[in-house]
């Protein structure tokens, strides 16, 4: 078979393209810059899957040969096709699709936490809708609002089964599948359970790519709102790592652009008393998983080790694997470590009751919301951290306020919990916790200091990756997963005991956090993650500190108020539990 | 103790032994045979609770959600206990062109039920289903494996009838 065997020539809006066998219409189309509107299809290279649910129809493009309407991101070329894009009869039956999805939608968008944000909205901007022909039969599903990460509104389910994809195909998890069928069909959880009785984790990558107001996450912003009006409450926010390189991009910056400075003064604007950086809990982390690695490996203990800091793969693990439940590490995430140490440190040093205190993460993460419900985490009435809202929410919040983003100044953290390394900037991207955690490990190990902190090895966007490090005598092996798919594989042959590795990094999220579920959406276009990612190593590499363990902030930490990594107090404030649960 | 959402515990052990052993003697993919599982389970129980369905969900290592949107999916899966007979009204093209929605209310007005309940005297369950491929007799209806044709309203009265009398009869 020679190369041309494998190639198809057809024509598209009589311009002639030839693709490869086995490609769809919208691929060739899109090769030649021909533009096709689509909705429930959905390409996730990157992380290797594409949905083809192909039941939407709003790709339709005619077929001049047979003169029939045929789904472009389904069909695959053949050779000689014609096909026409922009004749009547394709822009006629992409308008009739389309209006029969909107004739039975809930047209609430002015409410709608999906409002210009939506593609079923852009899409009836794009066809030109103005008029909706028929009349369909409304939904009446009530609205799950019953977990603390995310809300499920059925009634906008449009049956793209986007989130079906996500959960099952990338993260494995399952929460979601198509019921019934025909007119009655419906994209729900296994007996239509509530969510929170589900082993869903609320790592939100449904949200991240459901089109439509039907899978969102919980909207917290106005229980900060009223905690900011509370003149008795002394109202404290973190930012997460992965925020500052993401938010921009609802502002209208190029992807990737790093805002902290501007973050920090609008969060000050809004009316915190303090503005906290999770990087340092980031950096504490560091110190704490680190300190527990080496007692691992020195003193024969459970290995591997697995990172901790993301709640939706603690979840996971809880669920799925829950004979598994000691090699995680035992440390708290970042931000529930900044957390209990404003309602401790800073409380001690300011003179505050820690009750009056309301502290406010700012996540690009939907499961820190149910993270932060935790019961380990809630101890004697007081929460470590009170409420979570997202990147979307926080850009969001700035706009309700008039606040005009752009033109903010920058501004720096306050002290207390406020410095933090370049080790901590790459906690948000996969790769970035274990290389952070192995620049401190090797110095703890061999008491030298480490020349070269660039652990390249460990970077990249493979789902799993692995590799050696070598300190002095020891080899360290490192595994690297992220989606909780790739995960499972990994503890699977931990299970199986075919593991060799001493530390795994796990995230629940396809790039980590920056491609989290309260992130800006990239609909579809995964190259805005790589932009991220690259924002968070150029920031590490331009920051004077590199390693967790040079944070002055921390040492002072340490000397002044917890004592020894992994000591006592250490262990009581910043460590926690993890409990078995049910799969569903 | 692992929060219990849903209690396998409570189904018939030696009924699950059974199902066991048949998902055991299952060749290659058992995934692959999730509906010869459902269908074996059915017989076995009769129905297919709830905790049912996830109990042969952990067993093919698949997701709960799946399992019930199989069972969901095809209409000769009874999430509900079912009666000693079970009236299945076509509601294909064909036989709805010829009234079968007459037929179908007809028969819930006789049985005084709703659709996919089981009626008070425990002998009938009514479902509407999708074409059975006997278009020619349209409209059709069948009671457990038997199939009535071309069936007018007025006709499921003898019908039920019938069967009632069949009961009353073996009393
Ligand atoms: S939040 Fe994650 S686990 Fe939960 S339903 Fe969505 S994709 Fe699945
Ligand atoms: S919930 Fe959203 S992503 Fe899932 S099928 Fe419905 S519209 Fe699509
Ligand atoms: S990878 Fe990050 S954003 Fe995603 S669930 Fe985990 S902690 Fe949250
Ligand atoms: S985008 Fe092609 S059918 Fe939905
Ligand atoms: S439509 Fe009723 S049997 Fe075919």
């Amino acid at each position: 078979m020679t190369i041309f065997d494998k190639l198809v020539q057809l024509k598209i809006n009589d311009i002639t393209v030839t693709v490869e066998k086995g490609k769809t219409i919208l691929e060739a189309a899109e090769k030649i810059g021909v533009h096709i509107p689509t909705l429930c299809h959905l390409n996730l290279q990157d992380f290797g899957v594409v949905n083809k649910s192909a039941n939407c129809r709003v790709c339709v493009v005619e077929d001049e040969d047979t003169g029939r309407l045929v789904p472009s991101c389904a069909q695959e070329v053949h050779d000689g096709m014609r096909i026409q894009t922009d004749s009547l009869k394709a822009v006629m039956g992409r308008r009739t699709n389309l209006e029969l999805i909107l004739s039975n939608h809930p047209q609430d968008c002015l409410t709608c936490i999906k409002n210009l944000d939506c593609e079923l909205q852009s899409l009836a901007y794009e066809l030109n809708i103005k008029e909706i022909h028929y009349q369909g039969e409304k939904m009446s599903h009530p609205k799950d609002e019953t977990s603390f990460g995310i809300i499920k509104d059925t009634n906008k389910c449009i049956m793209c089964r986007r989130c079906i994809t996500m959960c099952n195909d990338i993260q494995t998890v399952g929460v979601l599948s198509a019921l019934k069928r025909g007119f009655d069909s419906v994209v729900a959880t296994a007996f239509h359970l509530d969510l929170n009785q589900t082993s869903c984790t609320y790592c939100g990558q449904c949200v991240s790519v459901c089109p439509t107001g039907a899978l969102a996450e919980t909207n917290d912003s106005p229980k900060v709102w009223r905690a900011l009006n509370n003149p008795n409450k002394h109202v404290i926010v973190q930012v997460a790592p992965a925020v500052r390189a993401a938010i921009g991009e609802e502002f209208g910056y190029e992807p990737g652009t790093i805002l902290t400075g501007k973050v920090v003064s609008g969060l000050r604007r809004l009316g915190f008393e303090q503005v906290f950086d999770t990087n340092f809990g980031a950096d504490l982390t560091i110190i704490e998983e680190a300190t527990e690695l080496v007692d691992r490996i020195q003193n024969n203990k459970t290995l591997p080790m697995l990172t901790s800091c993301c709640p939706a793969w603690v979840q996971f693990i809880e669920h799925q694997f829950p004979e598994l439940l000691d090699v995680p590490s035992s440390c708290k995430s970042p931000h529930e470590m900044v957390g209990v140490l404003a309602k401790t440190y800073y409380a001690q040093v300011k003179n505050i009751d820690p009750k009056d205190i309301v502290m406010v993460s700012i996540m690009p993460c939907t499961a820190k919301k149910a993270e932060a419900a935790r019961g380990e985490l809630n101890k004697d009435g007081l929460s470590d951290v009170d409420h979570v809202i997202t990147t979307r929410e926080l850009a969001r919040m700035f706009l309700e306020a008039s606040i005009d983003f752009r033109k903010l100044p920058e501004d720096d953290f306050d002290d207390l919990l406020g410095e933090s390394t370049g080790a901590a900037a790459i906690f948000g991207t996969t790769g970035g916790v274990i290389e952070a955690a192995t620049r401190t490990a090797y110095e703890m190990i061999t008491g030298e200091e480490l020349k070269e902190v660039n652990f390249k090895q460990l970077r990249g966007l493979e789902g799993i990756r692995q590799a050696k490090v070598k300190i002095k005598d020891l080899e360290l092996n490192i595994g690297i997963a992220h989606g909780l798919g790739n995960a499972r594989k990994l503890l699977e042959d931990i299970r199986d005991g075919k593991s060799n590795f001493h530390a795994i990094e796990i995230m629940a999220c396809p790039g980590g956090c920056i491609g989290g579920g309260g992130q800006p959406y990239h609909h579809g276009h995964t190259d805005i993650l790589l932009k991220r990612q690259k924002a968070l190593y150029d920031l590490d590499a331009s920051m004077p500190k590199r390693k967790s363990h040079q944070n002055e902030m921390l040492i002072k930490l340490y000397k002044d108020f917890l004592g020894e990594p992994g000591g006592h107090r250490a262990h009581e404030l910043l460590h926690t539990t993890y409990s078995a649960k049910e799969r569903i | 103790m692992i929060k219990k959402i849903l209690d396998t515990s409570t189904l018939d052990k030696d009924l699950l032994k059974q199902l066991d052993a048949y998902i055991m003697s299952l060749e290659g993919d058992k995934q692959e045979h999730l509906i010869h599982v459902l269908h074996k389970a059915q017989k076995l129980f009769g129905y297919l609770p709830q905790n049912l369905q996830l109990y042969v969900a952990r067993a093919l290592n698949l997701s709960g959600a799946r399992v019930n949107g199989v069972v969901t999916f095809y209409s000769f899966f009874n999430e509900k206990p079912v009666g000693k007979y079970t009236i299945s009204v076509c509601m294909g093209t064909a036989c709805f062109v010829k009234g079968a929605d007459k037929v179908l209310s007809r028969v819930l007005e006789l049985t005084g039920m709703n659709k996919n309940e089981i009626s008070k005297d425990g002998l009938f369950t009514v479902k509407d289903v999708r074409c059975i491929g006997a278009c020619g007799l349209a409209p059709v209806m069948t009671i457990n494996d038997k199939v009535y044709g071309k069936v007018k309203p007025k006709d499921v009265d003898d019908i039920i009838r019938h069967y009632r009398s069949i009961e009353n009869e073996s009393k």
